[in-house]
């Protein structure tokens, strides 16, 4: 019964924590810039303020257009859900190993560049064909670096990954090292931050995923901007839970460990958030075809790192 | 198993009869009667695997008067017989309502059932004789198919180029027959099982079963001649072509390598893991730039492909590395892939039918926003897209996550060679997956959405419901195996018994979790994942209508404040695979983009050009013609001598030919 309710605790934790993650890098964000910026509570506003307008729908809009967003937030709220993020061996992590989560991050993005490209307009397209570009090396470097992890581990399930890293003493291995980087560029990619995208540009030549929600609006735009902020918590959450697993709660029914969890989860987001700010502030953004030096990269570091374990594992 | 087979067989022949005797009249009953065969067959098959019957052996007194033909039917043939039949007896229901739109039934009619007849022999046949004479059978049936379309031009060549490969195949699997019974003379399998090669026969022996095989399924480089073929044929024989007949060249690869050649060396395994890595990612790459459709479906199964022979090479590599337990993990995905293959391969290309009887086209370039009209076809076509694309919770994802466990677990195997082969093979693979829903978004957002690029694309009506019922029955097949792939994996434990007797069998206690390593190892299960996105789908639904707007207005498309009402505006086939092209196609096949810009002034319109070479074909095929075009242009003069210079010729090459025989003794 406690597995149910830590379950619903998870899914309801990632909900409430999604908008202030990313309130808390814009703040940042706007700091680093030298502006005061909004509050970090002005992503639950957006959201709100968006649920409660009308839906604009182009005339030739199918019902692909209209179901997507639904789709798109559950799969990645679901997905999120799998990853570690206060405790491990919860109810649903046995659904869907790392391969499965990539995979099923798949499923929303095959999903949201359809829905682009419905109703027809250029811009839809553009940003169809351009995020499905990035995806295409994106999504074979994550496979590797889940590949480099799974050798040290014995298995693809986040969990055991988590519970494995905790209790071995793993060392300090060049591969980890490696597929850490792999890993974060990775995720930059994925969640269209800079220098790959602009997540606040108003430029719309420069925009890959702006690009595809352009003709989305009220409701469904809520559905979108929430998801790609909860996608923003499940990657931080997966770093953190793959190469920084300290604290995570190994029996959450446990008050104690429970709290640890929870407190170092907190702590963990934070860091993230406040690095990843640090670092867009820094850096400026890329040429689209620029990407494909910089995703391929990924992809070398991540084949690289599993060659090396490969190689050096014996019988 | 064999008796029902026989009268599946017999319904084939008279379904043949009937379609050459009466033509279009007999429409209705050369593919009902197909079907029946097919599906009788298909529940045979089924039944075999189910209670795990025993093997059954047939003589019959035809063939080579001191051979007889043989035929024997186990676990494996029952396995492949199953995917035929299931994906033959759609394809035949749907050519029902196909057909019609037919301008030449004779031309197909009487050679349908036969092709389906000789994939069912091939199947079964055991000795060397009935197996080459039925797999020419399914490959003269299927050429006389492909030509159907005779008046198109593209068909000759594409016709000409098959019977050239076919030729090829059946050749260097005739010379491999050759060397497993020269020993003994007896053309039987079971006598071929027991003959010991020398190793550099048995390596000749790999190689001609590569070519002979490999030729057949589109292994690259042996693949030039599949889409060109593929796309001519009328669409449900594309989809047989595409989504069995490739299968039944594996069962002929799976059969000589697995089951007739004995233990094989581990770098057999390496050297069929590489060439499925290469085809699986040369196959989606080439597909990515087509923008004809049906071609499109035809690279993707040479990249399908590629992924199954992907899983037999690690099969055999962890069985000469004596891992059973693994390669019976890669088998069975391997198998269940082909199964797989089978299924949404056939809905595909059977899709792509519907559209071409609507629209009377098959160039992306001028559909577009079919879903609108063709609302179940759109949405059947979405299923097969998604399970293509391998992404859950459809079947396509659970083999190739199964293709990737083995993968995962290949650093147990202590060659070098495959240390850096099995990781670098796991990162093509990735690559193909990934590509493969960037096709697949691009056929799928390009066909049915957006907005009609051509009249007869606006025009389009949506086809019969002889035509969308068995599209929608594969779509089923491609959920539920992918919800619940217990159910095919639990019927591949006698295959797997019968070509690795001793290892382990999966473990598959569980019908809601599938963790084929055990509990402690990776877990997945699509019928969760999908249970839990309806709950949560329904839950957001709820939430976000009471508490938000559920207010909805139709207005003109934003586009940034400048929409374009031309069709032409939108992003099609070419547009959304430039990124693709410029970043893989400039290795892969030297593209090349050339601006043609207008100075100021000039009224003449701008220009892009894309070139693309294809290095295969440069590389390989084109060598090849010029060197039989040299070669038959210097043996011409042989052709015209006189009658004097012929006898000495000949006289010459009888002392020759005596020459070797005493030299050889």
């Amino acid at each position: 019964m406690s597995l149910v309710l830590f379950e619903f605790l998870q899914f309801a934790l990632l909900l409430a924590a999604a908008p202030l993650l990313t309130g808390l890098v814009r703040k940042v964000k706007a700091r680093l810039n030298g502006r005061v910026g909004p509050s970090v509570l002005q992503p639950y506003r957006d959201l709100w303020r968006l649920l409660r307008k009308e839906v604009v729908l182009a005339p030739n809009a199918s019902w692909l257009f209209r179901t997507s967003p639904y789709l798109i937030f559950t799969a990645v709220w679901l997905a999120a859900a799998i990853v570690p993020t206060f405790a491990t061996g919860l109810l649903l992590s046995r659904t869907a190993d790392l391969i499965a989560l990539v995979a099923l991050l798949g499923t929303a993005r095959f999903a949201l560049a359809l829905a682009a490209m419905d109703v027809g307009t250029s811009f839809g397209g553009i940003g169809a064909s351009r995020e499905m570009m990035i995806a295409s090396l994106a999504e074979p470097a994550m496979l590797m670096v889940t590949f480099t992890v799974a050798l040290i581990v014995r298995s693809t399930s986040l969990p055991q990954i988590a519970e494995f890293l905790l209790t071995h003493a793993v060392g300090i291995r060049i591969s980890l090292f490696l597929g850490l980087v792999s890993l974060l560029m990775v995720a930059i990619a994925e969640n269209a931050r800079i220098p790959v995208d602009n997540p606040a540009t108003h430029l719309e030549l420069t925009m890959v995923h702006e690009a595809m929600v352009l003709e989305y609006s009220g409701r469904h735009l809520a559905l979108i901007e929430g998801a790609a902020m909860v996608k923003l918590l499940l990657y931080i959450s997966l770093i953190a839970s793959v190469f920084f697993p300290w604290g995570l709660a190994l029996d959450p029914s446990e008050p104690r460990a429970l709290a640890i969890g929870l407190a170092s989860y907190a702590a963990k987001l934070a860091v993230g958030g406040v690095v990843l700010a640090f670092f867009e502030t820094s850096i400026a953004k890329m040429r689209v075809f620029r990407l494909a030096e910089f995703l391929g990269g990924a992809f070398l570091l991540g084949l690289l790192a599993a060659i090396f374990l490969y190689v050096s594992q014996g019988v | 198993m064999l008796s029902l087979l026989a009268f599946s067989l017999g319904v084939y022949a008279l379904a043949s009869l009937l379609g050459a005797l009466l033509g279009r009249r007999a429409l209705v009953g050369v593919y009902g009667l197909s079907a029946l065969a097919a599906a009788l067959s298909a529940g045979d098959a089924i039944t075999f695997l189910a209670t795990g019957a025993t093997p059954e052996d047939a003589l019959l007194p035809f063939g080579l008067p001191w051979l007889g033909a043989h035929f024997h039917a186990d676990a494996l043939s029952a396995f492949f017989l199953l995917a035929v039949g299931v994906a033959a007896t759609l394809v035949s229901v749907f050519a029902v309502g196909y057909g019609r739109h037919e301008t030449e039934p004779r031309r197909i009619l009487p050679f349908y059932p036969l092709f389906l007849a000789g994939m069912s022999l091939v199947l079964v046949a055991a000795d060397a004789f009935s197996f080459l004479l039925s797999w020419e059978l399914m490959s003269v049936a299927s050429w006389l198919l492909v030509l159907a379309s005779h008046r198109e031009r593209e068909t000759g060549n594409a016709a000409l180029l098959y019977l050239v490969m076919a030729s090829l195949g059946a050749g260097a699997l005739l010379l491999a027959f050759g060397l497993l019974s020269a020993g003994s003379g007896d053309y039987a399998f079971a006598a071929m099982r027991a003959t010991h090669l020398s190793a550099g026969q048995s390596t000749l022996f790999f190689l001609l079963v590569i070519i002979g095989a490999g030729s057949k399924a589109g292994v690259v480089p042996l693949h030039a001649w599949l889409p060109p073929a593929h796309a001519a044929a009328p669409s449900h024989v594309s989809a047989l072509m595409s989504g069995v007949m490739t299968k039944v060249a594996l069962y002929g690869f799976v059969r000589r390598i697995f089951d007739l050649a004995g233990p094989a060396p581990w770098w057999w395994g390496a050297l069929v893991l590489l060439l499925g890595g290469v085809t699986a990612l040369l196959g989606v790459l080439y597909a990515v730039m087509q923008h004809d459709l049906k071609r499109l479906l035809a690279y993707h199964t040479v990249e399908n492909i590629g992924i199954v022979v992907i899983g037999l090479g690690l099969a055999l590599a962890f069985r000469a590395d004596g891992l059973g337990g693994l390669a019976v993990l890669a088998l069975a995905a391997a198998l269940l892939h082909v199964f797989n293959h089978a299924m949404f391969k056939s809905l595909l290309f059977l899709g792509s039918g519907a559209i071409l009887v609507a629209t009377h086209e098959r160039d992306m370039e001028h559909l577009g926003g079919l879903i609108h009209p063709m609302p179940v076809t759109a949405f059947v076509f979405l299923i097969g897209a998604v399970a293509i694309s391998a992404l859950p919770p459809f079947n396509g994802f659970v083999s190739e996550w199964l293709t990737f466990q083995a993968i995962v677990n290949g650093s147990l195997l202590p060659q070098w060679l495959l240390k850096f082969a099995v990781p670098v093979v796991g990162a093509m693979l990735a690559l193909a997956a990934a590509l493969a829903a960037v096709c697949f978004v691009k056929v799928f957002g390009v066909v049915f959405l957006g907005r009609p690029r051509r009249p007869a694309a606006a025009t389009a009506r949506e086809v019969d419901a002889l035509m969308l019922a068995p599209m929608a029955a594969l779509a089923a097949i491609c959920t539920v195996v992918g919800l619940v792939p217990q159910m095919v994996l639990g019927l591949l434990r006698p295959v797997t018994a019968l070509l690795l007797p001793e290892s382990p069998w999966l473990v598959l206690s569980n019908w809601l979790w599938l963790a084929p390593l055990g509990a402690d190892h990776s877990s997945y299960s699509g019928l969760v994942i999908l249970l839990a996105i309806a709950f949560l789908a329904a839950l957001l639904v709820v939430a976000v209508h009471r508490l938000g707007s559920s207010r909805l207005r139709r207005s003109p498309a934003w586009d940034c404040g400048f929409p374009d009402a031309r069709p032409e505006t939108q992003y099609g086939p070419s547009s959304f695979a430039q990124p693709i092209r410029r970043i893989f196609g400039t290795v892969a096949f030297a593209a090349r983009e050339r601006i043609d810009m207008p100075a100021p002034g000039e009224t003449r319109p701008a220009r892009l050009e894309v070139s693309l070479r294809d290095p295969v074909w440069d590389g390989l095929y084109a060598p090849a013609t010029s060197a039989v075009g040299w070669l038959a242009d210097h043996m011409n003069v042989l052709q015209f001598q006189t009658i004097r210079r012929y006898l000495t010729l000949m006289f010459a090459a009888l002392v020759l030919l005596l020459l070797i025989v005493a030299l050889s003794q």
